[in-house]
């Protein structure tokens, strides 16, 4: 084993890492150059970033109901192109594109259970081991409760029929991958995000 | 307690959806960051991050020309361009654990699922900032350490070779963590 640096005392850079060298791996500790982000004065009286951010955010989502629906035209048409074509290697990737993006946005924008159904649809598609085999007809109830979440949102009773219906959405794509796969549903592995630090009120 | 002058740190952001990346954007300028850079694929976030010279890269999995792996691949070759150790947060709607693993050893520093929350945002910006992980590389890997945690107990068979020094490099226990981000 060997250790000491290398660069930083031979070319004079004051920035180079320490390098330390072991059996088949090396440890190297950079220089933290973001040490100049570092404020260390009290934050007292000072404005809270993550509430600001959380208010610029809010002062934003007037735009968020049109964003929504130019996600799910999207959608609409990647669907079109799946009717139109079939499943090729190009309208696999545009329609699970489309849903996976609308997976990620929609709570954000003010629409969890349209992200719920859109999960179902990426969940169908990705678990398929050929997409060719999946029925249009499933593709289709996916993008139509996408949309009819979206378009619904806010009338009485949305969400009872939002959940009534990814609930069936998910029971279904269940049936259709454990008929794919042997009897088996494939694994979900799904993971929170993990949390850099516990939660205030964790054990 | 260290806060984050982010004024003084320089984004760069990486989604193929515009959407996003105006919400990003929003967020960051809410923390109080002025330098924002964007990139809308793969392949002119490079461009970007060797223009830029980006403090902390934040990007997307998916994305056309090449992905978020495949962008995170090409920044952590050593001696290839400015800065192979760059912060890179990676935010996606994928949360499956084996995206994670996959992730992390192709040298993502940070992993964020989607949707994204200001907090959540803000404590990965905070850990890369306060608390920057040494290096490690390999014949296969060169990244983050992946350890995250050194554990006293552990009692496995060692995957690292000629370790006997590892103990010095100085972890951070997770307690520590918390208050400084109290």
């Amino acid at each position: 084993m060997t250790s000491g640096r290398r660069g930083g005392r031979k070319t004079g850079k004051p920035d180079a890492p320490k390098v330390t060298n072991f059996g088949d791996h090396a440890v190297i500790v950079p220089k933290n150059l973001l040490r100049k982000a570092w404020a260390r004065n009290s934050a007292e009286g000072l404005p809270d970033p993550v509430a600001d951010a959380e208010r610029a955010l809010a002062a934003l989502s007037g735009e968020f109901a049109g964003w929504m629906d130019s996600e799910c035209e999207r959608l609409d048409t990647a669907r079109k192109a799946v009717r139109a074509k079939g499943f090729d290697a190009e309208t696999r990737q545009a329609l699970y594109h489309a849903a996976h993006d609308i997976k990620g946005e929609a709570a954000t924008f003010g629409f969890p259970r349209a992200a719920t159904a859109a999960a179902s649809l990426c969940r169908l598609i990705e678990r398929t081991t050929d997409t060719r085999r999946i029925p249009l007809t499933l593709v289709d109830q996916h993008v139509d409760a996408v949309r009819a979440i979206v378009r619904e949102h806010g009338t009485t009773r949305a969400e009872i029929v939002a959940d009534a219906l990814t609930a069936r959405l998910r029971e279904i794509v269940d049936a259709f991958l454990k008929s794919e796969n042997g009897g088996r549903l494939p694994d979900d592995d799904e993971v929170l995000s993990p949390p850099t630090v516990p939660r205030a009120d964790g054990p | 307690m260290i806060r984050i002058d982010f004024n003084r740190l320089r984004f760069l952001l990486i989604d193929d959806n515009a959407h996003m990346r105006r919400i990003l954007r929003t967020l960051l300028h809410g923390f109080g960051s002025r330098e924002v850079y964007e990139a809308e694929d793969g392949a002119a976030g490079l461009e970007a991050f060797t223009h830029n010279i980006p403090d902390i890269v934040i990007t997307d999995w998916a994305m056309p020309i090449f992905d978020g792996l495949e962008l995170t691949q090409m920044i952590r070759q050593p001696g290839a361009n400015a800065n192979p150790f760059v912060p890179i947060i990676m935010l996606t709607g994928h949360s499956e654990k084996k995206r994670v693993m996959a992730a992390r050893d192709c040298g993502v520093t940070e992993f964020l699922v989607k949707p994204i929350s200001a907090n959540a945002l803000y404590q990965r910006v905070l850990t890369v900032v306060v608390n920057p992980r040494p290096f490690i590389k390999t014949k296969t890997f060169f990244g983050p350490d992946r350890r995250r945690l050194v554990n006293p107990n552990y009692v496995g068979v060692e995957r690292r070779k000629g370790t006997a020094k590892a103990e010095i490099i100085p972890q951070q226990a997770l307690l520590e963590r918390v208050k400084i981000s109290e």
